[in-house]
């Protein structure tokens, strides 16, 4: 079996006509969340169908594509899905966030700034911010229809009267264009700043809900909060250990069996950037740097 | 003697003078069953009108009606908003009926599940309201939902607990709570002490009554038990098979029923 039994990047035309419809749907109301027929992709849902739906969709045969999973290249996650295209759509692939002009994210935006042209699609298990106080769908939508979203303050209510500030560390819900409330995917609040005003495209894709929604370039997004109360960025307070970075998000990890913890970029195309410029971190010398 | 009534008594004279809310002819059909026919009333504000009836009479299909949560069939329910306008609930954008409905108006359920959010804390369920009109101040919010668990008397050292982890009665001071934040001026309830302890109906029943006499609440009470309509309303109307078949002033229509129906429902209920 070789490349040929597969449509170019998988789907078959009718059904990327039917997804890129979605998508401009969704682009010209941000924030909303489009129903669309997701179908069966060859591999489980957890993986992010959604995402590769719609990266199947908007691909040609130009695009350079990047594939990252909680902010690294190099998860299975994130090779497999890679490689998915790679071989069904030929289309050349990249670890830089700056080469790449589509970039399929798992709970992760990249630190370096994008920009025009750019295309970020994000993977997102449940788009609906609004289902955790309100399982009924028909009044979720009716409260998207009417702007009624006093719901999601009680949810921040909520956080504050239980741990004294607002927990909320992921899948923090934003306003777009001043209209909708969405739902980021489980993306640390560290990114939101980033989705605010950004120059490339943003596409939102829910596989197993069947959603579709859009942030279009250069969008206003503004986090909720409350005036006594206002949003505030997450990040481990410390410094990268391999590149020195004190501005990235950084993962905690362990080192050895005796339980030995450092702290790294969780971006770790930033992280090896930074240390290809010569950056070290506690971890590192610049000779060892120069080749990890 | 109009120069002896001070002109804030006048004024509210002259307020009360014009309906808040009006029923014309409400009907209601479910396939071949009349759950209402031709129902027509004036409400007036601060006054508190009872509707009562045997089981399947059609009260709560009336309520859903005047609340603007079910569409009659035939007839109209007209609300004179803040402004002084009477509008056509028909005529509400659905936008502008819920807002209605979480502002200016109450709704009291027998079952506090329907009416609270359980799983949400008790300060949150009072503070949604005022969330949902924009409040975006936390420690206002907090303090404005503390000072109305008081009022009903909630211990406010319980605010931070959810619903479930109260008691029947608690459950449904907490909704009158949530329901009153918004200062609204009229409060619809459809048998409010329903499933309660008799010692706990009649605490609750003694706090709506101070609140509505308070804070000058119109409100309509379905009730089947005549002891809360006798309690609580100005005036009763009583619902056999989706009609209104008499109504007038509580204490008239319960000492002196007229229609046999009523007589019957008197004599078999305010004994107990
Ligand atoms: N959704 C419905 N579909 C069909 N029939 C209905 C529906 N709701 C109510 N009915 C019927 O309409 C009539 C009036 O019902 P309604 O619930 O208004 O009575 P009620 O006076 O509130 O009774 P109860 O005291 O038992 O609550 C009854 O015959 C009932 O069976
Ligand atoms: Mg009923
Ligand atoms: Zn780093």
């Amino acid at each position: 079996m070789t490349e040929a039994t597969y449509n170019f990047a998988y789907l078959d035309e009718q059904t990327k006509r039917m997804i890129r419809r979605a998508i401009l749907k969704a682009i010209a109301i941000p924030g909303y969340q489009v129903p669309f027929a997701s179908r069966e992709m060859p591999m489980p849902y957890g993986w992010g169908t959604g995402g590769v739906q719609v990266t199947a969709s908007i691909l040609g045969p130009d695009d350079t594509l990047k594939v990252i999973d909680q902010g690294s290249d190099d998860t299975t996650n994130a090779i497999s899905i890679r490689k998915f295209f790679a071989k069904t759509a030929g289309v050349a692939t990249t670890t830089s966030t700056p080469d790449a002009s589509v970039i399929q994210t798992r709970h992760r935006i990249p630190e370096t700034p994008l920009h025009e042209g750019q295309v970020l699609v994000y993977q997102v298990p449940i788009p609906e911010p609004l289902r955790y106080l309100e399982p009924r769908e028909t009044e979720t939508r009716r409260m998207h229809a009417l702007a009624e979203y006093g719901l999601m303050h009680v949810k921040l209510y909520e956080d504050i009267a239980k741990f004294g500030h607002i927990a909320t560390a992921y899948a923090y819900p934003v306003k777009v264009a001043g209209r909708y409330v969405m739902d980021p995917s489980p993306t640390p609040k560290f990114d939101n700043p980033k989705m605010d005003n950004c120059p490339a495209l943003q596409l939102f894709g829910a596989g197993r809900e069947k959603r579709i929604y859009a942030i279009p370039p250069y969008t206003q997004v503004v986090s909720l909060d409350f005036e006594d109360h206002p949003f505030t960025r997450y990040r481990q307070d410390g410094c990268c250990a391999l590149c020195g970075a004190d501005d990235s998000y950084l993962d905690e990890i362990v080192t050895d069996n005796a339980g030995t913890r450092m702290f790294v970029c969780s971006d770790t195309d930033y992280c090896e950037g930074r240390r290809a410029e010569g950056h070290t971190g506690s971890e590192t010398t610049p000779m060892e740097s120069a080749h990890a | 003697m109009l120069d002896r009534v001070s002109s804030a008594a006048l004024d509210t004279f002259v307020a009360s003078d014009q309906p808040l809310l009006i029923a014309d002819g409400l009907s209601k059909r479910y396939g071949r069953i009349d759950a209402c026919r031709g129902v027509s009333f004036e409400l007036f504000p601060g006054e508190v009108l009872a509707i009562v009836g045997e089981s399947g009479s059609g009260k709560s299909t009336l309520l859903q009606m005047l609340s603007g949560q079910m569409t009659p069939s035939a007839g109209r329910v007209s609300y004179r908003m803040r402004d002084g306008v009477l509008r056509d609930l028909a005529e509400l954008g659905e936008a502008e009926r819920r807002l209605l409905l979480r502002t200016d108006w109450g709704f009291v359920h027998q079952d506090p599940a329907q009416g609270l959010r359980m799983a949400v804390s008790a300060g949150a369920n009072v503070g949604e309201r005022l969330m949902a009109i924009g409040w975006n101040h936390y420690g206002k919010i907090r303090s404005v939902a503390s000072d109305w668990l008081e009022r009903v008397e909630i211990d406010t050292g319980r605010i931070d607990d959810a619903p479930r982890t109260y008691s029947g009665g608690m459950r449904q001071r907490l909704q009158i709570a949530r329901n009153l934040v918004t200062d609204p001026r009229l409060v619809f309830m459809d048998e409010p002490t329903g499933g309660l302890d008799v010692s706990v109906q009649a605490r609750l029943l003694d706090l709506v009554r101070s609140l509505v006499a308070e804070l000058g609440l119109a409100a309509i009470v379905v009730t089947h038990d005549l002891a809360v309509a006798r309690l609580l309303s100005h005036r009763i109307l009583v619902m056999k098979s989706g009609r209104v078949i008499e109504t007038g002033l509580t204490d008239q229509v319960l000492d002196d029923p007229r229609e046999p129906y009523t007589q019957l429902l008197v004599s078999s209920i305010l004994p107990a």
